[in-house]
């Protein structure tokens, strides 16, 4: 899964050394937590209608996976091997209750949108997954940096996606209109907005082409199915 | 009887846990190589289902909702712990599937041989949550938070049998290289939601 060699400790190691930055920027494209781990799927494509509610919940994730990780990171020491999935599950929840007060508190509107989809980054597998894979291992402020550069990646394909589908869905980004009115069919122009991209199975198709865009772009991460 | 019917329905084509709301997506993406395996799982997802969603529609009843607690003296009876819903609902899941594993091990060693990997994975496939916080949401009462629970459980099955079937002859097609496994995956799941889809506005 991870493709991190868990290096040795060297006492004096700058905060961004080489190998710390690399941990930020590798799951940007090359470990890209959607499209190369195949991990958060599940919360990622249901609230890529629009632009806002995207950007609210990739912030809640990367906050979540940071925190996680750094928590989890300064309790590896101390877990018992055999309870560890509950014990992380409970960090984890813990945090989601978090976020989620707080985001019913300064959006409301927001979090009424993205519903039960806030409590489900409890079992978003990108947190499990790198809390398992990589801060069970690791000292905290690397685990910060990969929760950090987790989070950014999966921002990355959600702001991505949600662009798109609210540009060609309903012709506007964040709300605003982008298609002057003049173009609409209605008023005499050529232009009608694709009611298809606001519908789930558009998101799913747009994955699957940013996918094959970045495959395409970087041949290493072809499968050989 | 006729509302549990149609919300069954409902559940299992309408709402379909995959294609209407991505739950579980990672582990249907993951275990749907092959069809024996994708059915293996299919069959756990539903039975655990069918096992947290009622017990975690009880937890809400009596003890999170606002004013739950007045059961045990009216001196509870102004206590709140919606808040605590999350973690309890997690923790419940978590603990009925290790209660499941433990169970079905001791009794059953041929159905544990056939679902044994699969049942720790359960704990973290967001339909089973997901189905937990949509009862909730929607306050459905006991009978209909089983009907639910074992329809989107259907529904599920349904999915990631029918993905791995097709993934299955995928192989005999000349897909481009970049899209191989995972991205002609996602289309194809969004082909299928599309099918899906037909089922909506479908009044019952």
């Amino acid at each position: 899964m991870s493709q991190e060699v868990q290096t040795i400790e060297k006492v004096s190691e700058p905060l961004f050394s080489k190998k710390n930055r690399k941990l930020l920027t590798d799951p940007l494209n090359d470990n890209n937590p959607i499209t190369v781990q195949v991990l958060g799927i599940c919360s990622a494509l249901a609230i890529t209608v629009q632009l806002k509610p995207a950007i609210v919940m990739s912030i809640s994730v990367i906050a979540v996976l940071a925190l996680g990780n750094v928590i989890v990171s300064l309790m590896r020491n101390f877990i018992p091997s055999r309870i560890r999935i509950i014990v992380q599950l409970v960090v984890v929840a813990a945090l989601v209750i978090l976020v989620d007060q707080v985001l019913k508190a300064f959006v409301y509107d927001v979090s009424k949108q993205l519903s039960v989809f806030v409590g489900l980054i409890i079992t978003n597998c990108i947190v499990m997954g790198r809390l398992e894979a990589f801060a069970l291992a690791n000292t905290p402020w690397k685990s910060f940096l990969d929760g950090i550069g987790n989070g950014l990646g999966y921002a990355a394909i959600l702001v991505a996606v949600a662009f798109f589908r609210e540009l060609f869905g309903s012709g506007a980004l964040f709300g605003y209109k982008i298609i002057p009115d003049s173009w609409y069919i209605a008023n005499g122009g050529f232009y009608a907005n694709n009611g298809m991209m606001l519908l789930p199975p558009m998101a799913l198709i747009t994955v699957g082409l940013i996918i094959w865009l970045q495959r395409a772009k970087n041949t290493k991460l072809i499968e050989n199915a | 009887m006729q509302e549990l019917l149609s919300l069954f329905v409902k559940s299992i084509f309408v709402e379909n846990m995959i294609f209407a709301y991505f739950l579980g997506m990672c582990s249907y993406l993951a275990v749907s190589k092959k069809v024996e395996t994708a059915v293996g799982l299919g069959a756990a997802v539903i039975f655990v289902l069918a096992v947290t969603v009622p017990l975690n529609q009880l937890l809400d009843r009596y003890v999170l909702q606002p004013g739950a607690l007045a059961w045990m003296g009216a001196d509870f009876a102004g206590v709140d712990l919606s808040f605590l819903s999350f973690i309890m609902f997690i923790a419940v899941v978590a603990s009925v599937v290790q209660l499941v594993e433990m169970i079905v091990e001791k009794f059953a060693p041929a159905l544990y041989g056939a679902l044994g990997i699969f049942l720790p994975l359960i704990a973290v496939n967001c339909s089973i949550l997901g189905a937990a916080l949509f009862m909730q949401e929607r306050q459905y009462n006991t009978a209909e938070s089983v009907v639910y629970a074992v329809g989107s459980g259907v529904g599920w099955f349904l999915a990631i049998v029918a993905i791995a079937a097709i993934r299955e002859k995928m192989r005999y097609s000349n897909v481009p290289a970049p899209l191989r496994g995972l991205g002609i995956t996602f289309i194809l799941t969004g082909l299928m939601g599309m099918a899906f889809m037909s089922f909506m506005g479908i009044k019952l």
